[in-house]
């Protein structure tokens, strides 16, 4: 007789655990040929808000650690990714996407977290200045994190895509709340569990699985979100969003829709500049 | 009379009345009439409409400007279009900087006249527009010229690309300088401009315009029209712009970004704040006054940036209050063109009564006003120097911009307490700290959630300093090389 499989279920990660939906919804995840794959959890608007809350009580902890030990926490993510691969490949495929750009794919995402792990304590240095001004003036900017930011993630590329958009937020000293890819959520919530076990601590990134358009408006008029990376909405959920983000001023990065790309100007992107001014003299 | 005589002669009363010092009117020339400048040279209107704009210290209408309709805007962005596709886009840097370079120089040479100038339109004391906003509007453009041809090292890895034609407007309480602080980012990087001076102080913008003339600018790389509301709404909103920026209200801010959702402009805003200025017990007393009172009191507090919010620490709050009582009854408050004055005349009719209205609502709220027992001026837009102590955090003075020479005092215990009240609020563009131990500056500095921290000093500006807010202050620096960013296509 063969042996029966035990099959994992799959569920929200808000504040570094993993609850159920508390509306008790879940839809099926779908493979390529249309056969579910597994039901997932399908996120509400209570569950987004809770994310929210966990992001900000976690985010002035994060900013304060240093940036060498954000740096280690990222990296050590890209060490779990990387015991994870077999995972990850496995559920791409599933996703129809072939074996060979499977794994392409996943040493793409763990060799990006490790470019970003480096970012952590160099990021400033480069996007900041000691500013010559004319006067007897110490001035200095220097880059800060912007706060909460909510991660609309690509559909498709699905885990390189929520790699490519989370790692710079994070790096920084934000927390995130992050909408999966709604076709192809087993990454995401694979990825959750690399974080879990990662030192990551709770609430840095909290991951919903749902449906975006009825989320994202939830986030885009949240007060107590301060930025939007919308790279990965379609151009009806970005105008709802670029709507929503008016009530606070929200920012929004990735209107250039690149889905899989590195830059150290989108860690900058969501940071805010100070600058302090302080007089010389005896 | 011998030596001795004199000496024993009795010296007559002594008169000890101010005797003005005016500054002369006659360096400034203006014309009856203002057209729109559009194209390298001024054009009557197509909406034929004009409207007057005064001198809010006498009420005295000064000249009368165009009031741009819907087709004019049509024009101006035309024009800039043609000089972006024709000249301005693809010159190389170096020669876009020697125009700066060469405009800077010229504003340098009409310094007093522009002065006056501004004074006569805005209200604002001579002193400081000749002390502080033009020599930082010339100090603008010298900086800002010397970028134009060294992009490349700005952003390493970035290829900086110009936008286009950018379509700014701009407030009322430094017109010169805001125009400096936009047009010269946006021209250095290689974009063309149609620039909207406020309703109320159109003549420095004007005056600019042809000075650019002068200093040989090509045709339509600049164009200024004027008009109130509708005119700014028909510029960020046209088709033809590719970039918006915008320094003003926050509630104007949110309606410009409303209507461009959707539109893939870029967009920088720069809105309004409620800066806390925190004061603790070890500051060096004297100066910490003084800084206070430059804090909300320079430009009458029509400055997003003024340290509206006073947090005393509370073992010094009485005697650093009674303090600045006193200093407050110093100021000279009234004609903003004679050399002495502190505080000039109130912007415009209409912010004079929105002043006023939270004035009564912070009385009526409950906090107790101290205003000095100074002379007001009979005609002219004039308000007397006010601070509110008992002030509570929930109080409409303590949380809204009144955008006058009005202060709110608080009281707090620990550095936690003054964080945690300093940053209980939507904006954050700035913030000062004054104290005379170190560490607890950068912790501060730290914590504060704003754009500008000044520590042991406040109001201090710079072209090679980014300005910019946090939260609902608005998104963007302006200033340094970060000011660069606004003007180029990268990541967003």
């Amino acid at each position: 007789m063969s042996r029966l499989d035990v099959r994992k279920t799959y569920k929200l990660y808000i504040n570094g655990e993993f609850p159920r939906s508390e509306s008790g919804r879940t839809y099926p995840a779908l493979d390529s040929k249309g056969e579910v794959l597994a039901r997932v959890a399908l996120a509400s608007r209570k569950d987004l808000r809770e994310a929210v809350r966990a992001a900000r009580n976690a985010q002035t902890k994060w900013a304060e650690r240093s940036g060498y030990n954000r740096g280690q926490i990222l990296y050590r993510i890209a060490e779990m990714m990387e015991d994870r691969r077999a995972t990850f490949e496995e559920q791409l495929g599933d996703g129809g996407v072939s074996a060979a750009r499977a794994r392409t794919e996943v040493a793409k995402s763990i060799d990006r977290m490790v470019w970003y792990a480096g970012w952590a304590d160099k990021f400033s240095q480069v996007y900041g200045n000691l500013n010559p001004v004319a006067g007897p003036f110490f001035n200095i900017s220097t880059p800060e994190p912007t706060g909460v930011v909510g991660v609309i993630a690509p559909r498709d590329p699905s885990l390189v895509g929520l790699v490519s958009r989370l790692a710079p937020v994070v790096v920084s000293g934000n927390t995130a709340v992050v909408l999966a890819s709604e076709p192809q959520p087993m990454p995401a919530i694979t990825f959750a569990e690399v974080l879990e076990s990662s030192d990551v601590p709770p609430g840095v990134v909290n991951i919903l699985t749902g449906s975006q358009s009825e989320l994202a408006p939830w986030l885009a008029d949240h007060m107590d979100v301060n930025a939007i990376d919308l790279a990965g909405a379609d151009d009806k959920l970005r105008l709802r969003i670029e709507q929503g983000a008016v009530h606070n001023v929200k920012r929004l990065i990735g209107v250039d829709g690149v889905l899989d790309g590195q830059s150290p100007y989108l860690i900058a992107a969501f940071t805010e500049t100070k600058t302090v001014w302080h007089p010389k003299g005896l | 009379m011998t030596k001795a005589e004199l000496l024993r002669a009795p010296s007559p009363p002594l008169d000890w009345k101010y005797a003005p010092s005016r500054e002369s009117t006659e360096i400034v020339s203006l014309n009856e009439r203002y057209g729109l400048f559009i194209d390298g040279k001024f054009q009557a209107p197509l909406s034929k409409k004009y409207f007057p704009t005064i001198n809010p210290a006498t009420e005295e209408p000064l000249a009368e400007v165009a009031e741009a309709g819907e087709r004019d805007v049509n024009r101006a962005v035309k024009a800039a279009r043609s000089a972006y596709d024709d000249s301005w886009g693809s010159m190389p840097g170096k020669e876009r900087a020697k125009y700066l370079f060469r405009i800077a120089r010229m504003v340098q040479e009409r310094s007093r006249e522009l002065a006056v100038l501004e004074t006569m339109d805005g209200g604002k004391p001579i002193k400081e527009s000749r002390d502080v906003d033009l020599p930082l509007v010339a100090a603008h453009f010298f900086y800002y010229a010397g970028w134009a041809d060294k992009l490349e090292y700005a952003f390493p890895g970035l290829d900086p690309q110009p936008l286009g034609v950018a379509g700014q407007v701009i407030p009322w309480n430094f017109p010169m300088m805001m125009l400096a602080w936009k047009v010269a980012p946006a021209l250095a990087t290689g974009n063309t401009v149609v620039l909207k001076p406020a309703e109320t102080t159109p003549l420095s913008a004007l005056t600019f315009a042809a000075l650019a003339a002068e200093a040989g600018l090509p045709p339509g790389v600049l164009n200024v029209i004027t008009g109130a509301g509708a005119t700014g709404s028909s510029l960020v909103n046209h088709g033809d712009v590719d970039k918006v920026a915008f320094t003003g209200s926050t509630a104007v801010g949110k309606l410009i970004r409303s209507s461009l959702a959707g539109t893939g402009k870029k967009v920088t805003l720069e809105l309004g704040g409620k800066a806390a200025h925190v004061i603790f017990d070890d500051a060096p007393m004297d100066q910490a006054i003084e800084g206070v009172i430059n804090g909300i009191f320079f430009n009458q507090g029509h400055v997003c940036c003024a340290g509206s919010r006073l947090f005393v620490q509370e073992s010094i709050h009485d005697r650093f209050v009674d303090k600045l009582k006193r200093r407050l009854s110093t100021l000279r408050v009234g004609d903003p063109l004679d050399k002495n004055t502190d505080v000039g005349a109130i912007n415009s009719a209409e912010q004079l009564a929105k002043i006023s209205e939270l004035v009564e609502i912070g009385r009526a709220e409950g906090a107790e006003m101290f205003q000095p027992d100074c002379v007001l001026p009979r005609n002219g837009f004039f308000f007397r120097p006010t601070l509110f102590t008992g002030v509570s955090q929930s109080h409409r003075i303590a949380q809204e911009e009144i955008f006058g020479p009005v202060l709110s005092i608080m009281s707090f215990r620990t550095p936690e307490e003054a964080i945690e009240k300093a940053n209980n609020t939507p904006y954050g563009l700035s913030a000062g700290v004054w104290t005379s131990k170190g560490s607890r500056i950068l912790w501060m500095a730290d914590r504060l959630r704003a754009g500008v921290v000044w520590a042991n000093t406040y109001n201090k500006f710079d072209p090679a300093s980014p300005f910019g807010g946090y939260k609902e202050s608005g998104f963007g620096r302006e200033g340094g090389r970060h000011g660069l960013l606004a003007y180029l296509k990268g990541i967003t």
